[in-house]
């Protein structure tokens, strides 16, 4: 029986879970994929709001402004990469600083910290590329990037360590409520709980008429996006917006904290909560809209293109509240849902507690988690010292990002480890380069069929159901070691 | 550690520049392999074709390497396998890391870079749709075929007819999956014609001119792709479009010389190749650091790598020796006219031999042309060509009497109706 059973292992399912492990309770982290962050936690704009076009008055607003300030200590506890780099909403008329300047009320209003307008001048010598009929900017110091899968994963790591239990390849069917508690039907096994916490982003929906709470519906809207290679990162300073309109922030351009460039989201009704597909159009659109902030982009430097769905909901506002006794829904948690879920997370655990869950602090719990040493930040005498530690990273497997075999050993070995392809790449980037693991997916392959003994047929690329082979050559084949199959 | 010659790369570039560097008498020589063996890309080419050229024969890729690899052996040659070069400074220090000797620093007296080439990913073409598995660039798939011995698919479409796409067509048909089709965006093939002929025609399998993928779908793994011809624009024409059943997509859409350690020691790289800009004796913009090899460009044929590299190994050799010439005269060349591109971009005249070897690729396909060498007036050299595509690697072989009494320093190598 556990204490409580979070439902949704993004960032906000990642975050309830690493603050409920701070208390003497038994806590379950669930979710339907093979690895934490699948939902839309892996795939937005990654931007930490300042939190000026949030209405006023709204839980988006509040949550924001708060959530932002938390970055600083959260990143640091947790070893994960985040950059203050600051925003600008550029005007490129004079129509548009009006709109600036509203933002700018608006932020005062919202308590958002720093804000400025600039002109100008100003804005050319912060952006020296962007577009030469800027007549002026919003300056909001305070926001910042983020590597999102990176922060959900090091949350969901921390928890563990500090003793809840994950429960991936897990998808929650149906929920028995029962006096004092639920039992939760997956896809593998019943679970049982005393508290529920509903963070499944696009299907909070779904797990929300399972509890019988007042009925509301996610409507998933797309936003689909280009990556650029390194060589583009440094184009733009900061993170880069178009002048908002109804339908949303606009285009932005931003450099990533990898250093390479992003441009995107469009915005697009989608009917399947499932269909992170790219498509032409929008493609072409967000490519035409990006132009408009900056144009030094080259097409030839696209590595991939990407979408991600907002989980939006009619009212606008996220929807954080109590189903049934017992329960919390941390629902439609569109943008700026990643800026807001550390906030969002204390609101949770505080509305648990109000429901009567006991919260008494453990004595060993341990905030800090160390990222993974990184092969590629090291200097000549760290990797010297590595490499006689462990002389596997003394082997590199990804060229474009320097990444070593070490490095993926661990990954694998960590808590709430790596059991995909795609998993050994959120977590170190080996495959996230220029060739896109032409060279390295084979030797990735070939060390998670090694470290978790399973054979090579049974390894995905992401998803479930997303296998690379098909059969064996010949099935007289023998390979020597590495092969669990041989 | 100090090395007289350090090869970064044990492909059969490195390798026949290394044997070239020892038979020229440099003893002191490191070749430096990020693979666990010698052999580069060869190792997974198992089809036949390979070195009919040098050998006069038909080989398989590792069969090729193998010759190379055994000369190396025979002739003592110092190499280190599993050793991956880190950075190269453009005073020649090597910084290398490897599970045994951890990082190495080695200052050599010249290096051959001889790295190879990657191939241009998915992102590149930027093709709209899902990302679910089943999606492998050509040579990868050739990798876990050949060299793991996995299937990677039943039912695949191939997306560009460069060799490797087409060599892979065949492999994976004899390997029992269906390959349903080849789309080519371009009008002609960038493969050899022989391959075309001997992959595609001779098993059936479809080869479509002017059409490419539009969108890809499936959820977890490729479920088919939506494929449309495209204008003369290479534009989609919407009222094309076809969706393909397919598990498999597989790309083979370019290769790009591998050049992130030449740029890290300022080595000025073409714009069209990708690769440096070199001079008759391989030479690159930094004084003894030679390249060869698919790093420079990318090669139809590993003959012609072979040729390039004992030029590359014979230059470092002098070099090192001090008995290079001083130079002199220097010749730029240039392509113009339907010629993308012309390596050796410099020629020394005091440093050449009785003769250069200019490699060239065209833009097109051009029938009835005159491939024509000038000084921008006189005509140097002329052949007839009945045909000229960009998938085949031209060359074009040069006199030094010839140039000697050219007017000025350039040298413009053009198609002339
Ligand atoms: C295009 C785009 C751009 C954005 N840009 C920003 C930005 O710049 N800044 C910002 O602050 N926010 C941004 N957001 C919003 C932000 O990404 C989300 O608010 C945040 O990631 C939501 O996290 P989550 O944990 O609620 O949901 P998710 O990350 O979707 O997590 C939900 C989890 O629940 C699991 N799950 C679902 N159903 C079940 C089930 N039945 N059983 C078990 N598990 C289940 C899923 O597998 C998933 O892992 C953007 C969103 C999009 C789409
Ligand atoms: C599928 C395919 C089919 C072909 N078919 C034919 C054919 O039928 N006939 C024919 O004549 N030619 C063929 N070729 C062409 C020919 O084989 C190639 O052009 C040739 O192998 C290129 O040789 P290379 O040494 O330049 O590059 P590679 O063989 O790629 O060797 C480069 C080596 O450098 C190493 N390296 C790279 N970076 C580093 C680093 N930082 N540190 C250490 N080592 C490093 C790599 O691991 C690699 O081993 C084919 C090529 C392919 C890919």
């Amino acid at each position: 029986m556990f204490d409580v059973a979070i439902i949704g292992a993004g960032a906000v399912g990642a975050f309830v879970a690493r603050d409920l492990s701070r208390y003497r309770i038994n806590v379950v982290l669930i979710d339907k994929e093979l690895e934490v962050s699948e939902g839309t936690t892996k795939a937005n704009s990654a931007i930490i709001h300042a939190g000026y076009d949030c209405v006023p008055g709204t839980l988006k607003a509040k949550l924001n402004v708060q959530g932002n300030k938390m970055f600083d200590r959260i990143c640091d506890e947790l070893d994960v990469p985040f950059k203050r780099i600051g925003s600008l909403v550029i005007a490129l008329s004079k129509e548009q600083l009006d709109i600036i300047n509203e933002l700018y009320e608006r932020g005062r209003a919202n308590g958002v910290p720093g804000l400025e307008v600039i002109g100008r001048e100003r804005l050319k010598e912060l952006e020296p590329n962007v577009n030469e009929d800027a007549t002026g900017a919003l300056y909001a110091k305070t926001a910042g990037i983020i590597s999102p899968y990176e922060l959900a994963l090091a949350c969901a790591e921390n928890a563990v360590t500090n003793g809840v239990t994950l429960k991936l390849d897990t998808e929650v069917k149906d929920i028995e409520i029962k006096k004092g508690g639920f039992i939760i039907k997956t896809s593998r096994e019943d679970i049982e709980t005393r508290y529920i916490v509903n963070a499944t982003g696009l299907f909070a929906d779904v797990i929300n008429r399972m509890l019988k709470g007042d009925e509301f519906s996610i409507n998933p809207r797309k936003g689909e996006y280009c990556l650029f290679d390194k060589n583009d990162g440094h184009l733009v300073n900061h993170v880069l917006f178009q002048v908002p309109t109804p339908r949303g922030k606009g285009v932005l351009v931003t450099p990533t904290v990898h250093g390479n460039l992003l441009i995107g989201p469009n915005s697009v009704n989608v009917d399947i909560k499932e269909d992170v597909s790219t498509t032409g159009n929008g493609l072409e659109y967000i490519v035409n809209c990006a132009r408009k902030t900056m144009n030094k982009f080259s097409m030839r430097d696209v590595i991939t293109s990407f979408a991600g769905l907002r989980a939006s909901t009619s009212g606008g506002d996220f929807i954080i509240n109590v189903p049934v006794q017992g329960a919390v829904n941390a629902a439609a948690i569109d943008s700026p849902g990643l800026s807001s879920s550390p906030a969002i997370s204390e609101m949770v655990v505080q509305m648990l507690k109000e429901q009567g869950l006991k919260l008494i602090e453990k004595d060993y719990y341990n905030p800090v988690r160390k990222r993974q040493i990184r092969f590629a930040d090291m200097s000549d005498s760290e990797r010297e010292k590595a490499i006689e530690k462990n002389p596997l990273y003394g082997r590199v497997i990804c060229r474009c990002e320097t990444v070593t075999e070490g490095e993926i050993v661990d990954a694998i070995k960590r808590p709430a480890g790596a059991r995909t392809v795609d998993g050994v790449k959120r977590r170190l980037r080996a495959g996230m380069g220029r060739c896109q693991g032409g060279f390295c997916m084979p030797k990735v392959v070939e060390i998670l069929s090694r470290e978790l003994g399973i054979p090579y047929m049974d390894i995905v690329k992401d998803k479930k159901g997303g296998y690379l082979f098909t059969g064996r050559i010949k099935d007289n084949y023998t390979k020597g070691d590495g092969d669990a199959n041989a | 550690m100090h090395r007289d010659l350090v090869i970064i790369g044990g492909g059969p570039a490195g390798l026949a520049a290394a044997i070239k560097a020892r038979e020229e008498g440099i003893d002191d020589i490191l070749v430096i392999e990020r693979d666990i063996e010698l052999g580069g890309i060869l190792k997974q080419c198992i089809h036949n074709g390979f070195g009919l050229h040098i050998f006069g024969e038909q080989l398989t890729g590792p069969e090729y390497a193998q010759k190379f690899i055994d000369k190396l052996l025979e002739l003592g040659i110092e190499y280190k396998c599993d050793t991956m070069v880190l950075n190269i400074t453009d005073n020649k220090k090597v910084t290398a890391v490897n599970t045994k000797d951890g990082v190495i620093e080695i200052q050599a007296k010249a290096i051959i870079l001889s790295m190879g080439c990657r191939e241009r990913p998915r992102g590149a073409l930027n093709i709209p749709g899902s990302r679910p598995a089943g999606i492998f660039t050509a040579g990868t798939a050739q990798r876990f075929v050949n060299m793991e011995g996995y299937k990677i698919g039943e039912k695949i479409v191939i997306l560009g007819s460069g060799d490797i796409g087409l060599i892979m067509a065949r492999r994976l048909t004899l390997e029992g999956s269906q390959v349903k089709m080849v789309l080519e965006i371009m009008p002609y093939s960038s493969g050899l014609k022989r391959n075309i002929m001997q992959c595609l025609d001779d098993f059936g399998i479809p080869l479509l001119l002017n059409h490419t993928v539009v969108k890809i779908h499936g959820k977890e793994r490729v479920g088919g792709v939506t494929i449309a011809k495209v204008d003369a624009n290479r534009k989609p024409i919407p009222e094309t479009f076809r969706y393909v059943e397919c598990d498999t997509l597989l790309l083979s859409v370019g290769l790009i010389p591998e050049n992130e350690l030449s740029k890290n020691a300022g080595i000025v790289l073409d714009k069209v190749t990708g690769g440096p800009r070199v001079n008759e004796s391989m030479e690159t913009s930094v004084e003894g650091i030679f390249a060869c090899g698919n790093v420079v460009q990318v090669h139809d044929l590993v003959d012609n790598v072979t040729k390039e590299s004992y030029l590359a190994g014979l230059g470092a050799a002098k070099y090192i020796k001090g008995t290079a010439g001083n130079g002199g005269r220097e010749i730029e060349t240039y392509g113009r006219n339907g010629v993308r591109y012309v390596v050796p971009q410099k020629i020394r005249l005091d440093d050449m031999g009785d003769e250069v070897n200019l490699f060239l690729r065209v833009d097109n396909i051009y029938k009835d042309v005159y491939l024509s060498v000038s000084d921008g007036g006189k005509t140097i050299y002329k052949v007839k060509k009945r045909i000229v595509a960009p998938g085949e690697m031209e060359s074009v072989r040069l006199k030094k009497d010839s140039i000697l009494n050219m007017e000025n320093d350039k040298l413009f190598v053009e198609l002339i109706r």
